[in-house]
Order: C-alpha cells, then structure tokens, then sequence
C-alpha cells in the first residue's frame, strides 16, 4: 500500500547473499547436463523401480522422478494426458521416467542406462486400424455435414469407395530440443529454449515448478529448425531443466540425444483415409462420405485441432454439394503426435487428390480435367462445408499460368508415348492444387503484441511475439516497421522473443506469423509515427499532411531533420518513443457444434507439376521435374518466400516419398535416427524446379501490405509428386488398374503396389 | 573404459596453437564447441549423417562428430570461424547470404565447409558436379535449390577469374 515502510525490493537476498552482481552469474554459466530415462515397453506398469546405480554413477549430481515435481507433473498443452515423468503407467515406448543431473553430457546419459526398472507388460495398439476397432480415442470423434449424402452417392452415376494410409513424419528439424535454464533469485528462472512457444513453456515451467508465472522468463533467439515439433514439444526439456537449476541453483542444460528426440516426441499425425464418393458422368462429385482417421498416439496434446484441421481440407479446392466428414482421433501406444507443418490439413488434402486421381481414372480423363470440373467456382458452387465462401478468383489463374509453364499436355502426351516402348522404366506426371485456409481454428490464438522503441540516435528496436526458426519472420516484420516508419531495414534491431517483453504470446504457428505479429508492429508504429508526425509538425510549424518521412529523416518544405534529430528533439520535448501494437485478426468465428463458420481470414493457394521417372524392377523412383506456381499475395520478401516454397515441397516430398516411421511388435520407434529415417538429401530434389510467385495478386483480405501466409502451404505441392508416381505405377498395366498407393511411397511401398498390379 | 582417462592433445585450430587434457572419449566437435568455444561447427545427429559439424582437419573435410578429439593431435584443425576469419570463405559467405541459402542456418557451417572443398578442389559452375559434392549434408528447410545456386555463382566467379 502506498504509504508503508515495505522493505528493500531485494532486502532478502542482500542479507543471505543470494543477490545477483554481473560478476556472479558467470558461475551459474557453468551448466550441468541431463539425460533422461525412458521406458523399456509400451504399455503397462512399473512394478519397481530402483534408481541407487544412477545416483551413484560417476559424475551425477541429481535424479528426479514425479515424486520429485513440486507443482503439477501434467504438462498436456490443451488437454491433461502428457505426464513430465510417469508414475507408473506406461503408455508407449521410451516414455520418460526420470532424470538425470551429471556434470557432462557423457556421464549423464551413461548414467541413465544403470536404471533397474521392472515392469508388467501389456499388449500395445499400435496401429489405427486396432484402435478403430476398439473405439480407443484420446477425443470424442467429430462430424461436419452438408446436404443428403447416401441420396447423393445412391443416385451418382458413378460411384467409388477406397481406403488408403498415409504415413507421420518426424521434424528432423537439424537442432533437436534443447533448453538451458538459469536460476535467478527469489526461485525464479529464466529459460533459453529452442520453441515456437515461449508463452506455453513458461505457463507450464510454472505450473510444474508451483509458480507464478511472472517468476518464469522464456526466451528464444533462434530455432535450428520448429516445422510444429517445437510448439508443444520443447515444454519437457523446459521443465525439467528448470526444475534440476531450482533444485541445484546451477545452470542447467537438457538437450535430447537424436535418437532421444525421435523416440520421445511427437511427430505428424499418420491416418488412415476412406471416401466413399458419387459423381456425374463428367466426373463432377455429387457426394462423398470421408472417414479421416488419425493416430494421435497416446494423448490428446494438439490432436482435436490437427484432425478438425484435416477435416476443413478434405475438400482442398473442390466442390462437394453433399458431404459427410468423420474425424477420428485414434488412441496408440506410440508417442504422442503433435503440429507439423500443415498441421493435419496435408492428410486431409491428399484424401481430394486421390480421390480426384481415382475419378478421372474411372473416366478415363486427363486428371488435370477432372480437378478443374470440380474447382470451387462463383455463383453458388463457391461455399465450403463449414459454411466459409471461398474466394474463387485466384485458383484459375495460378492453373492457367502453371498450366502453360510447365507444359503439361504435351509433357503429359509425350510420357503415356514413351511408357508405351519402355517396359522396365516408366513416367508419371501429376498437377494438383492447394488450398490451405488460414488463422488459428482456435479462434483466441488469433492476436498478437509487438513492442516499438525509437532511440535518440534514430535507431529502432523492435520486439515481438513471434519466434524465429528461419522461416525469415524477423526480417520480414523489420521490413514492415522499417516500412511504415520511413527508416532503413538496418535501422531495426529486432531481440529475441522474451515473455517478460509481449507477453501472453500464440504460439509461432499455423503459418501466422508474419500476420499476426507484422500487423501487431505495424499498430505500434502507427502510434510512434503519429506522435512524432504531431512534434515534427510543430518544430516545423505546418501541417502534419506537409510531412514526408524517408530515410533520411522527416521533411516538409525547406524544414528538415534526420532521424536522431528527430528522435533526439522528440525526447527533449518530453515524447514517448516507444509504443505498444496489439492486433486481432478480425471477422473470424466457427460454431464447432455446428460445424460452421468462418474459421479461415482468407485462404492461400497454389498449384505443382511434378514429373516422376520410376524403375519397375526396383522400386526407385525419382522426381525428374517440378513446377509450382504459388499465391502469396503481395510479397513482403520474395527471396524468403521463394525459400518457404521450395523448402515445403522438398520437406512434403520426403513425408511423402522416404521418410517412413517404423515400429516394431513391441512399440519401439526402429526408425529412430538418420540412418533409419531417410530426409531428402539433395539428391532426392528435383534437378529442374521452377518457382513462381503469383503476380499482382494482393490478399483481398486487408493482411499486412497485402501479403499473404506461406509457411505451411508450400508443404502440400508435393502431393504432385505422390500422385505422380501412381500416374507411373499405373502404366505397369496399360492403365487397366487404379493402383492403390499409400504414402510414404516407398520403393517397397512401390513394389508392392506394381505386384499388386500383376497380381502377384 | 574409464570415462575419466584423458589424454594431452596439441594442435592448431584456427591458426592458433592449442594444448590441451582431453577425456579420450571426447568428439572433435564436442571438444571445439566445449572446450574452445568454438560453436560455429553444430551438432546435429551425432551419428555422423547430417554433415552439420563438417570441419577441416589437415586440409580434408571430415564429421567432426565421427573425430576423437584424440586423433586430431598433432593436426590443423580449421573451422567456420577460422574460415570466415581468414577471409578464405568470403564469397561464399555472401553468395550464401544473396541467394537466400539458409533459413534456420544450423546447416550452414556444415555446408559452407563441404562447398568451400568443392571449390578449393576446382569445382565448377556445374548443377549436377556440385549437387553430388554437397549431397552429404543435410538442411531441413532450404530444399537446396538456393544453396546450389550460390555455390554455382561463386564457382562461376572463380572460372571468370581464372581464365583472366
Ligand atoms: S552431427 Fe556430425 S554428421 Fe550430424
Ligand atoms: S537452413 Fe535449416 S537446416 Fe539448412
């Protein structure tokens, strides 16, 4: 209360000499390490538990188990289900069960392996199809519907029914999780983590360490890569951190080994995807019944909104005027699935293309044909099933432009002529369309907050929500406030995401960055820009309309000042140079319940050639050829955006074509390190690859500049690829047979399917 | 083994001559990154696949994930930063910059040494020739078109250079 004697804010610490000088915290730099210990099955029990060989092991200085957790030791994102450390139920392989504090990274994870633990095992579920049959669900399954579907399908002219799988992903992002936590003094902590999501580790640091969270600071620079696997997935190696530098009042770093990272945390959903579908004679569809099942492994985590989010793409960028959509979300005793790039709408969106392929298939069409029948178009055929309209002006010309540079037709004529002569080596080629809708389907995570200092010098600091993981979201805001404020790109400094500096962040996700934070900058410049428009004005006596802000500085008429000039002399008159933006994304709303709304800001859009040449004899296929063309509204940063697009393909290419997750009986990952798990190397790109950004297409939506999202997008135009290598597949037999592909197509995958062919 | 058991190791990192009591089972990249700070050359895999900890041990690339610290004794060691000190990876550097070749830039180090090879060895402008030379790193988020495209422009440079 004002007017109370309250003591010395830090009091305390002076007479116990916990106060920090400079001088002390380079002791607390010095880190220790830790390892953490997982479990040997994948379902059961621990029946013991004796960890004395651990503790005793050279160079260890602490172990920890759940009894050992002060606050809540659930550390699930949305929902409970994901336990720091386990007491004693075992819900998938290599589960973590306690920690290991040792003076190196060497000793701490030798430690780790001294364990004696024992268990009673029980039979795993591993596989969608098991926990299908058992309706075993981390969430309740959901359903959006239009229009009479069975009506639809019993009166189509041509009907179709299929099922296929699609493989997860792991991240592979090239620095795996890592945290470093520092103790501070009143029990405080400060974490330097590699996150999309410094916000959720703090909230959880708190909750796990039974703290306030404003005693909990995260900060993130940089990520080596996120891809999604850092937005909920960083928060363990956070937590426990923290809780060894609490316990020890040492710094404290927790960096998962690769094979560590693989095991222990969640990657892509896989699904399993089933149509039923009726069209009309010319391939139009009438009606479909999707079932989108994913594998969400053992707990809920960000599951209800990957599998919502395969379910809003399941039309991509067609019409379906009856449709029924199930989502399940199927439980396994795998590692819990998490965000990654696309965050369930690729599995969603490969369900259309392959049921596009399939039709024209049927019908004997150019596919190409077929997906432009059923293109979402104006007047009555432009409205989702959740209700959203569709903005039907950009796909034909993307179509159009790609159409004619990459030269499909005739490249497409030219390979069912070589596949004619060519008994062991056959072509393929596909086009497919991405449509991707953007903003957070969970409608509060749509803000953001930025902060603008001007110092006297004329220099800019810059501070937002968004983290950077070199999708080039730092540069692409410096540009927006350099922009609006009439500086140099070099006059913005931007510093790491801090949650003591915006608090309260989204998580750098759902490709929103760039929109959400750009636009959050740009209202903080606007309030900087108007303050020191209204002192140049009276310094130089005109109009505020009479000024003109450059680089150099403000101007109106002969009157001039530099920027430090005007920074200085804005100070001297007593102005705040330093201004909060905040922004929501405006006019978004979705009923869950009734599966309507309008989820989406706008949508994001683009189109990819891929031409694949495939050897029958062994499986190895190639992509030879891509071309995409892709809508990114008006670019803020064509080079950073060219790179999101070239690097989603490729990353969309290996999820769909090498990268295959493989467990055996028992539920332990097999594909748990590079050797095992096949990213794209170069080799694996296509040698001609020909990027195109839409021209004069500025966002109809009011984004910032008119640009428009691009980190997720880009992944899905490698669904070209996929459907490329069925097109090649296909001329094993003349095209007599619909080869049923699953994804990854692996060459064995491949094998099977052209054995499948011959009938072997 | 005895994790404790160390050995006295001496070489030149960088230019500069280190003498050094390392435990035997310590990794050249550990070493550099740990003891030396240097933490330019990364840790990607450690199982010797991504190619993110390349550094230059007596004139030949090398994963120093895959290095004792131990077998490095008596060698020249060079790493990014000694690169990008002595000038010897300028034009890449900034090729790499330019063309956009990095997005996270955990790969980077890795792969300006592994180019930095190719054109030292005579690489040419040639897609395919430097395609196979890099085709042991490994980057996450470029797709690689960019980083072929920078290296392909500095080796053009060189070409032009060479013929005058
Ligand atoms: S860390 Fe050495 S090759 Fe990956
Ligand atoms: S830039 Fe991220 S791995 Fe290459």
């Amino acid at each position: 209360m004002i007017g109370e004697s309250a003591a010395h804010d830090s009091a305390h610490k002076h007479v116990n000499g916990e106060a920090q000088y400079v001088d002390d915290l380079a002791a607390l730099y010095q880190p220790l390490y830790v390892a953490i210990g997982g479990s040997a099955i994948a379902c059961g029990e621990i029946t013991s538990i004796d960890l004395d060989a651990v503790r005793a092991a050279e160079g260890v200085v602490d172990v920890v188990t759940v009894a050992d957790i002060p606050g809540h030791s659930d550390i699930g994102p949305v929902f409970p289900g994901d336990p720091l450390l386990v007491e004693r139920i075992i819900e998938f392989h290599s589960q973590a069960v306690f920690a290991v504090l040792a003076r190196s990274q060497q000793q701490a994870r030798a430690a780790v392996t001294l364990a004696k633990i024992e268990y009673r095992e029980d039979e795993p579920v591993l596989d969608i199809g098991t926990a299908m049959e058992r309706e075993s669900y981390v969430r309740p399954p959901y359903k959006i519907a239009r229009g009479e579907v069975q009506t639809a399908l019993d009166s189509a002219a041509v009907r179709l029914d299929s099922k296929f799988s699609v493989g997860g992903q792991e991240h592979f992002y090239l620095e795996g999780q890592v945290a470093l936590a520092v103790p501070g003094e009143d029990g405080s902590v400060t974490l330097h983590s590699s996150n999309q999501n410094p916000t959720e580790a703090q909230k959880l640091v708190a909750d796990v360490l039974a703290l306030p969270m404003n005693a909990v600071v995260v900060e993130t620079r940089r990520m080596g890569g996120g891809f999604g696997g850092k937005e909920t997935q960083a928060s363990a190696c956070c937590c426990l951190a923290a809780l060894f530098a609490i316990r020890n009042r040492k710094a404290v770093i927790c960096r998962l080994s690769r094979a560590d990272d693989m095991r222990m945390t969640g990657k892509r959903h896989g699904f399993l995807n089933r149509y039923e579908a009726g069209c009309d004679e010319q391939g139009r569809l009438t009606g479909v019944r999707y079932v989108l099942a994913g594998q969400c492994g053992n707990s809920p985590d960000l599951s209800d909104a990957i599998v919502d989010r395969a379910m809003l793409h399941c039309d991509n960028a067609y019409y379906i005027p009856a449709i029924e959509v199930t989502g399940l979300r199927c439980k396994t005793n795998t590692v819990s699935n998490t965000a990654f790039r696309g965050f369930g709408g690729p599995q969603g969106l490969i369900a259309a293309e392959a049921l596009m392929d399939e039709i024209a298939f049927k019908l004997k069409q150019d596919p190409l044909d077929v997906r432009m029948q059923n293109f979402y178009t104006a007047g009555g055929r432009d409205v989702t099933p959740y209700r959203q309209t569709v903005e039907t002006a950009t796909m034909p010309i993307i179509v159009e432009q790609l159409e004619a540079g990459s030269d499909y037709r005739q490249r497409r004529a030219d390979i069912r002529r070589f596949n004619e002569t060519s008994t062991y080596k056959k072509r393929g080629i596909a086009f497919t369309p991405v449509k991707f809708g953007i903003s957070f389907t969970a409608i509060h995570l749509n803000q953001a907050g930025a902060i603008v200092h001007l110092y006297t010098d004329g220099s800019v600091h810059l501070n937002h929500g968004g983290t950077e993981m070199g999708q080039g979201l730092f540069i692409k805001v410096a540009q927006i406030v350099a922009a609006e404020l009439g500086v140099s790109v070099d006059a913005v400094r931007v510093s790491a995401t801090r949650t003591d500096k915006v608090p309260n962040t989204s998580p750098t996700a759902a490709s929103s960055g760039t929109d959400l934070n750009g636009m959050a900058a740009l209202a903080a410049c606007k309030v900087l820009k108007q303050r020191l428009a209204a002192h140049a004005s009276g310094v130089f006596g005109c109009d505020v309309d009479a000024l003109a802000f450059d680089t150099d500085g403000v101007r109106a008429g002969q009157h001039a000042m530099s920027w430090p000039e005007l920074a200085n002399s804005a100070w001297m008159a007593r102005v705040s140079l330093s201004a909060n933006g905040y922004y929501k994304t405006p006019d978004i709303h979705f009923d869950r319940e009734a599966g309507s709304g309008r989820p989406f800001y706008y949508f994001a859009n683009g189109a990819a050639v891929s031409e694949v040449l495939l050897d029958t004899l062994t499986g190895e296929c190639s992509v030879v050829r891509a071309d995409i063309v892709h809508d990114v509204g008006q670019s803020i940063n064509p080079a950073v955006d060219i790179g999101q697009i070239e690097g989603g393909y490729i990353q969309g290419l290996g999820w769909l074509t090498t990268e295959e997750l493989v467990w055996d009986a028992r539920g332990r990952l097999l594909s748990d390190g590079p050797a095992t798990y096949k990213i794209p190397a170069i080799g694996d790109t296509p040698p001609v690859f020909n990027v195109q950004l839409l021209e004069n297409s500025p966002n109809a939506e009011a984004t910032v500049f008119r640009s428009k999202a691009v980190g997720e997008p880009p992944l899905m135009l490698a669904t070209s690829a996929w459907c490329a290598i069925r097109d090649a597949i296909a001329a094993v037999d003349n095209y007599q047979t619909f080869p049923r592909l699953n994804a990854p197509a692996t060459a064995e995958e491949i094998l099977r399917c052209i054995d499948d062919l011959r009938g072997i | 083994m005895n994790h404790a058991q160390q050995v006295d190791i001496e070489l030149i990192v960088n230019h500069e001559k280190i003498n050094c009591r390392v435990p035997v089972r310590v990794n050249l990249v550990d070493f550099l990154r740990n003891e030396l700070g240097l933490t330019g050359s990364h840790v990607g895999c450690e199982q010797g696949v991504c190619g993110a900890c390349t550094v230059e041990v007596d004139g030949t690339m090398v994963r120093g994930c895959l290095m004792l610290a131990a077998q490095a004794d008596g060698s020249t060691v060079n790493t990014i930063e000694g690169f990008a000190e002595s000038g010897r990876a300028g034009h890449l550097q900034q090729a790499f910059a330019t063309h956009n070749a990095l997005q996270c830039g955990f790969c980077t180090p890795g792969m300006l040494a592994s180019a930095l090879e190719y054109l030292e060895q005579g690489g040419v402008a040639d897609r395919a020739a430097i395609r196979q030379h890099i085709s042991g790193n490994y980057c996450r988020c470029t797709g690689y078109q960019a980083i072929v495209d920078a290296i392909e422009e500095v080796a053009g440079q060189t070409e032009t250079t060479d013929g005058q």
